[in-house]
């Protein structure tokens, strides 16, 4: 794992290397359901709430999903190149600044009445958790493609 | 079922190397001096520069310029505007390369352990790879040998052909949006129609021109006839007659003008909307799996149908209307001004505020269609996905939720409308009102002007009479915002087939082959599909004739590699060559008139079963087609179905049981006779009884042909020469069945999972506990 591996020894005492914490809701529940999967892919563990975990081990695991995880939060859009797909998307995530080119309407996809999830056209996801809370402007322009 | 609770340990056992990137052994001190953005990586004279990336992402992953560089002699790299750190190569033991969610990551490390990790956006990935590959070639002390290789684009790492200037494919992806004038792109449809058009313009202008004449003839019908006759003269009755005449003739010619360019008009519109509705089908029919994969049927099926439909009554009627109104305004006014310019003047002057109103309120209402167009589609999204999927719903008793979900599109649907109504709306009787004023500010100068003697009563007359129908014209125009706007979008939607590239593209110079001989070679193949990197490093090489089994869990590979020797994708990385040559060069109708494809679900169409028989080779001979029915041991239930081969099937036809259509679809298979043979998962949705009857066929069919089949069920691959393991993407082991359960490994613990499930039907326990064993980091 980049940074640095994690390694897990279970109850027998067998240990397990390059383990990797997955989260089971990445979008519905980011902070319940983990689970850690063996380099192979099998589960080893699975852990209701980070909180169960001591400090130390907990630390662990966010460092982990921080290193691994990615899926920009939308915060604002800055602009957009067109109306017609394909266009690029200028955006403020949670993550900085970027642009991204969005393939066609089709890639956004509302997961409920106010999330909605864009894939850009290398297949990275980009969460716009709140529709509500945007600003007036982003609004505005993601409007046009809704 | 009983949970292993775990007795949690916490240490951490070695460090976790942190991030951003550390200086280790910087060669030259004056060189990492702090630099600002702009300046170059810092390499020495006798340093070759060889490959480097940007980093765009910081170890947190948020975006963050960064840099790695690769010379000759070390990997110099930097965050943001920070100083550069190096690493020589000879000390660096190793670079790797991994990607994960749409991430890539590059680390590196030494004998000390892991030294750095970079992190980037997929984007870059292939220029990772490059770097990557000349590092280890310089590690190796392989000569970097440049010129030799193909160029390559910067992109996706996809060779780029001689005759191309940008990598064929990245054109295709990020391509520039379709400009807004779409409509004006279908030219390229009317143009064959060239004379009909031409010749219904004309029959436009005449037959407007006529209906111009009438209001005309008032003019000396009221300073001539009547306003004499109120001064006491008696009425001419030659004049009259002949001014009515006149009225009644251009009434008539008018008449069969109007008639005539309306029927040519309407004639090339349809023909214009079939030929549009043909070539949409035509190249939807050459796009890859990959592009059905990523749309609803619902919307393909609307855009076909409805927006060609649209496209086709814009053209025969709105556009008629339009033509014929711009010609009646430009001739109006035309003659207003030959009559008296300065009543024109006034006459004319609410036409630029409605012109103005009609711009303002054009943009909106596009929006507004655009949305109610797509809203539209949502609608029919629903209908598509439940109804195939009835059974299910049935099943589950859902029928309420189904319909909550298409009364909610509906509503969805309603709401929109009715956003995009309310501004329409307002619009038809502003137009109205104009009108109005319009014909009100007429009155009053005209009045003005009669009193002063400058015009005659009769002008005054013909003017009204003019504007009267000048202004009705208007407010019909200004319908034409609308009809544009919705046949824009519809075109627009419909160009969004015509433009979208196959993602698995004929090759420009096809190499056309016959038979082929069935050896495939697959070199280090690759595939992604979006951020998800599903096969990698794949090295396989199946002789002709062989027979090879594919095996491993679901997911892990055997459908994409099927679907990669078949072509219904394009590998991201590697190649696939077929008798030495790369499948992406070959013409893909002849190479998969090659390839003989048996699915677990066989589809049947609609139609006679020998027409489904013969569909790989409609030309086949009923001997030939019965052939293949004997040898796929179906000839003879066939033969009890109550028409024979002329039995229907497919939807709304004959019901056959599963086993009994996979046999039918062997036997057209059999019929094309391929050189490469593809299983997959042939028989895993029969039973035993009906399997051992598909097997027989099966060995007809696989006699003699290169043969690659996936089978869940470990058991049908006995005649395997070879069984191939994949796990997640790669090739784990492979050999002949014997060799694979000597070995010990995947194969052999697949089989004995089989060989348990049998026995036992109980899940193994899975470990769940919140506290348990140890989590720590190493190296």
């Amino acid at each position: 794992m980049p940074d640095g591996r994690l390694r897990y020894i279970d109850e027998a005492g067998q240990q397990h290397d390059q383990v990797m914490p997955v989260r089971a809701f990445p979008i519905s529940s980011p902070g319940k359901g983990f689970s850690l999967l063996s380099a192979d892919g099998h589960e080893l563990l699975w852990i209701d709430s980070l909180a169960d975990l001591p400090e130390g081990e907990r630390e662990l695991i966010d460092t982990a999903l921080t290193g691994r995880e990615f899926m920009p939060e939308i915060k604002r859009l800055l602009s957009v190149s067109g109306f017609v797909t394909p266009c690029t998307w200028a955006v403020e995530t949670d993550r900085g600044e970027t642009r991204f080119v969005l393939k066609g309407e089709e890639d956004i996809r509302r997961l409920n009445a106010h999330t909605l999830l864009i894939a850009d056209n290398q297949g990275i996801h980009y969460l716009l958790r709140n529709l509500n809370g945007l600003d007036r402007q982003s609004r505005k322009l993601l409007d046009r493609f809704l | 079922m009983e949970y292993c609770t775990l007795v949690g340990r916490i240490t951490e056992i070695s460090c976790l190397v942190n991030l951003p990137i550390r200086a280790q052994a910087p060669i030259d001190d004056a060189a990492f001096a702090p630099s600002h953005p702009a300046r170059p990586a810092p390499i020495e004279q006798d340093e070759q520069l060889i490959a480097s990336i940007e980093s765009d992402l910081d170890a947190r992953l948020r975006y963050a310029a960064g840099e790695v560089v690769l010379t000759n002699r070390r990997i110099l790299a930097r965050a943001a505007s920070g100083p550069w750190a190096s690493w020589p190569i000879a000390a660096s033991s190793a670079l790797t390369l991994s990607d994960h969610a749409g991430v890539g990551h590059l680390e590196l490390s030494t004998d000390e352990g892991l030294q750095a990790v970079w992190h980037f956006t997929l984007g870059m990935l292939p220029a990772a790879q490059r770097l990557l590959e000349s590092f280890e070639a310089l590690r190796r002390g392989a000569p970097m040998q440049s010129g030799t290789t193909a160029v390559r684009c910067d992109r996706c790492g996809a060779d780029i052909p001689d005759e191309a200037e940008e990598c064929p494919r990245c054109e295709a992806e990020t391509g520039t949006a379709p400009s807004t004038w779409t409509l004006f792109r279908l030219w390229r449809f009317a143009q064959p129609y060239r004379g009909q058009l031409l010749l219904g313009l004309i029959l436009t202008i005449a037959s407007t021109a006529a209906t111009l004449v009438p209001p005309y003839l008032t003019m000396p019908l009221m300073d001539e006839v009547l306003i004499p006759y109120q001064n006491g003269k008696p009425i001419d009755t030659g004049l009259v007659t002949l001014l009515l005449s006149g009225l009644l003739a251009a009434a008539l010619i008018a008449w069969s003008l109007g008639w005539a360019r309306t029927y040519i008009l309407a004639l090339v519109s349809e023909r214009i909307g079939a030929d549009l509705r043909t070539s949409t089908y035509d190249h939807l029919m050459k796009l890859s799996l990959q592009y059905f994969g990523g749309k609803r049927t619902g919307d393909l099926i609307a855009r076909i149908g409805n927006e060609t439909d649209r496209i086709c009554l814009f053209l025969s009627l709105h556009l008629l209307d339009f033509l014929t109104d711009v010609l009646m305004i430009a001739m109006t006014a035309a003659i207003l001004i030959s009559i008296d310019p300065w009543l024109a003047l006034v006459t004319l002057t609410p036409l630029p505020v409605i012109v103005w109103m009609i711009h303002l309120v054009r943009d909106r209402l596009r929006h507004g269609f655009e949305k109610v167009d797509r809203i539209w589609g949502e609608v029919t999204n629903v209908l598509a996905d439940t109804i195939p999927g009835i059974r299910v719903v049935k099943a589950f008793a859902q029928e309420s939720r189904e319909s909550g979900r298409f009364r909610e599109a509906n509503e969805h649907n309603l709401a929109i409308n009715d956003r995009v109504n309310r501004v329409w709306a307002l619009f038809s009787p502003t137009v109205t009102l104009m009108t109005e004023i319009g014909l009100l500010v007429v009155w009053a100068f005209g009045i003005w002007l009669v009193s002063k003697d400058q015009v005659s009563v009769g002008v005054l007359t013909a003017f009204l009479a003019y504007i009267g129908r000048f202004y009705t014209r208007l407010d019909s125009m200004s319908r034409i915002v609308s009809f544009t706007q919705k046949a824009a979008a519809g075109a627009k939607r419909i160009f969004d087939i015509l433009d979208h590239v196959s993602s698995v593209p004929e090759s420009s110079q096809p190499v056309r082959v016959g038979p082929i001989r069935g050896r495939i070679e697959l070199r280090n193949v690759g595939f992604r599909y979006g951020s998800r990197s599903v096969a990698s490093g794949i090295n396989l090489t199946i002789e002709p004739g062989e027979m090879i089994g594919l095996v491993g869990h679901s997911g892990s590979g055997k459908s994409t590699l099927v679907n990669l020797i078949c072509r219904f994708y394009d590998v991201t990385e590697g190649a696939i060559l077929v008798d030495g040559i790369d499948i992406r060069s070959l013409a893909l109708a002849d190479y998969r008139r090659n390839i003989g494809l048996v699915l677990q679900e066989p589809f049947l169409f609609f139609g006679t079963i020998a027409d489904n028989i013969a569909y790989g080779r409609p030309d086949a001979s009923r001997e030939e087609i019965i052939a293949a029915a004997r040898a796929a041991h179906a000839h003879e239930f066939i033969l009890r179905l109550p028409h024979g081969y002329d039995s229907l099937v497919g939807e709304r036809g004959q019901a056959l049981s599963g086993g009994e259509r996979q046999r039918i679809s062997i036997a057209r298979a059999l019929l094309i006779d391929p050189r490469l043979l593809i299983l997959d998962e042939a028989t895993s949705s029969v039973d035993t009884q009906t399997e051992t009857e598909i097997q027989k066929a099966l060995d007809n069919l696989v006699r003699g042909r290169t043969t690659i089949a996936i089978a869940h069920r470990l058991s049908t691959l006995r005649q395997a020469d070879r069984l191939v393991v994949l796990d997640r993407g790669r090739v784990v082991e492979q050999g002949p069945h014997d060799a694979l359960m000597q070995h010990e490994g995947h194969y052999y613990r697949l089989y004995q999972a089989q060989l348990r499930n049998v026995d036992t039907e109980d899940p193994p326990p899975w470990p769940v506990a919140a506290q348990g064993g140890r989590i720590s980091t190493h190296n």
